[in-house]
């Protein structure tokens, strides 16, 4: 397994560059855009309400690979040339977005009416109330079902291999494929993943600890 | 304390998995391949599911149709006698070797060449096809053959050795892989790509179905197709060879040609007729 490892070293690392740059983009970007829906959806608009809640209930409920797909194959075709690794990470942010939304939003309405309302009453907007007010109190409930959600995107990542995005399972496939050491393979991807997912592990664990 | 104890339990944890996956525990596939085979008078063949012409599961039926299928009910008859049973099972490029390993199935016959590397790992038959790979395009292309491919994205499936054929000949283009040859049609078709390389007779099925797109370059390897079979299976192997001849003197083999090759624009059934 180590002369595995060690021959096909760089085809690991360039696997385990782009895994991690595909978790990174698709982490912050599904943070905002999910925190954003979530929102919408405790909004007093009910136009906005139900924008956030389609969004939710459509993405949530569709296979990560079927979007995934949808953006390598059919865009291309009629809007806009992307790549395999862009696909996959609009995909994995759209995609993990959804369910973001719906854990902060959880952790919106588990922060009492109360908060809100004295906010209002002390003039602030909606908007103020809920960033300086909700929000701060919102996060720091929802932080173990964040980190769930961050630890799946990363594992969730791995659809990039459908694609050909290059990461660290398209390696693992192809290096696999070539070698024929398909049980040694695999492993060391998955301790790659590992190498990625307990530190976030840790630091959500540690960052609980420190806020609660 | 704390911290240490979880330190242990993931290090634990991860040698178990080591542990596991080097013991090599000895699966079906280590038994008399012929005896069983004979016992159950069904050999179980991992068969392309995605190529037409060659081995594609007819959507209107179920049924598996092409070439490598019918060539497989041929030597199952010669090995088994005439009650002998054919079974089939869905292949990829990618798993065909494991699950032959593991005992899924008994051979593959799944446009697979024989190349020292493979040989390593299993064994081969005698080859049953000339195989050569080849570059499909879309029709008005500017792509004329496999060297204008430098700097080109191609595409192709993971686990064929049409990857490495591309970057030994046009080191510069570069090699998009796809899960299989249909998913590697259809980015080369939304424009993820230039050009799909493979084998010939794989590209050919594929231009048949989607007339826009054409075969250039012809061949610029040769690639004999074999029956891949597992180490230390030789009665089975002698068994599958000794049909194969047999499939190829009574005039089946070729009668099989014609039947699915005899009518393809660009592809000459004549070159890969055996006597």
């Amino acid at each position: 397994m180590i002369k595995l490892l060690v021959d096909n070293w760089s085809a690991f690392i360039s696997g385990f560059g782009w895994t991690v740059l595909s978790s990174l983009l698709a982490l912050f970007f599904s943070l905002i855009i999910g925190s954003l829906f979530a929102i919408l959806e405790v909004m007093p608009s009910k136009v906005a309400r139900v924008i956030g809640n389609v969004y939710v209930e459509v993405f949530r409920n569709i296979p990560l690979l079927v979007i995934t797909m949808f953006f390598y194959l059919v865009i291309p075709l009629y809007v806009v040339k992307i790549n395999g690794f862009t696909a996959g990470t609009i995909g994995l942010t759209i995609y993990t977005s959804a369910f973001i939304a719906e854990t902060v939003r959880s952790g919106i309405n588990s922060v009492d009416d109360g908060q809100m309302e004295a906010a209002r009453a002390q003039g602030m907007t909606f908007w103020q109330a809920m960033k300086n007010v909700v929000l701060p109190q919102a996060f720091k409930l929802v932080i173990p079902p964040l980190g769930n959600q961050f630890i799946n995107l990363v594992k969730n990542s791995s659809v990039l291999a459908f694609v050909a995005g290059f990461d660290l399972m398209y390696q693992g496939n192809a290096i696999a494929s070539t070698t024929f050491e398909t049980v040694n393979t695999y492993v060391v991807v998955g301790l790659f993943y590992l190498v990625i997912t307990l530190p976030i592990s840790y630091y959500m664990q540690h960052l609980e600890r420190k806020l609660a | 304390m704390k911290r240490f104890k979880y330190l242990a339990l993931i290090i634990t944890s991860l040698l178990l998995v080591l542990t596991l996956a080097g013991c090599g525990t000895q699966p079906l596939s280590s038994q008399n391949v012929l005896e069983n085979d004979k016992k159950s008078n069904t050999i179980t063949w991992g068969v392309k599911a995605d190529q037409k012409l060659i081995g594609l599961i007819d959507v209107k039926d179920g049924k598996e149709k092409g070439f490598e299928i019918d060539l497989a009910k041929a030597i199952t008859k010669k090995v088994l006698g005439k009650n002998g049973n054919a079974k089939f099972v869905t292949v990829t490029s990618q798993s065909r070797i494991p699950l032959l390993k593991n005992g899924n199935i008994d051979a593959i016959i799944a446009t697979m060449s024989i190349l020292p590397d493979r040989k390593k790992v299993i064994d081969f038959s005698d080859s049953y096809f000339d195989a050569g790979q080849s570059i499909l395009v879309k029709k008005n292309s500017s792509i004329k053959s496999v060297k204008d491919l430098n700097g080109k994205t191609v595409t192709s499936a993971v686990g064929s050795n049409s990857v490495n054929n591309i970057q030994k000949i046009a080191p510069k283009a570069r090699v998009l892989q796809l899960p299989d040859f249909a998913q590697a049609l259809t980015a080369l078709k939304s424009g993820q790509g230039e050009a799909m390389t493979t084998d010939n007779v794989i590209l050919a099925g594929l231009a048949v179905e989607n007339p826009d797109y054409k075969l250039v370059g012809g061949t610029f390897t040769t690639e004999p197709y074999g029956i891949g079979i597992n180490k230390g299976q030789d009665d089975f192997r002698k068994a599958i060879n000794k049909g194969l001849k047999e499939v190829i003197k009574d005039g089946t083999y070729n009668k099989l040609i014609m039947k699915w090759f005899g009518n393809v624009p660009g592809f000459d059934y004549k070159e890969v007729l055996r006597k």
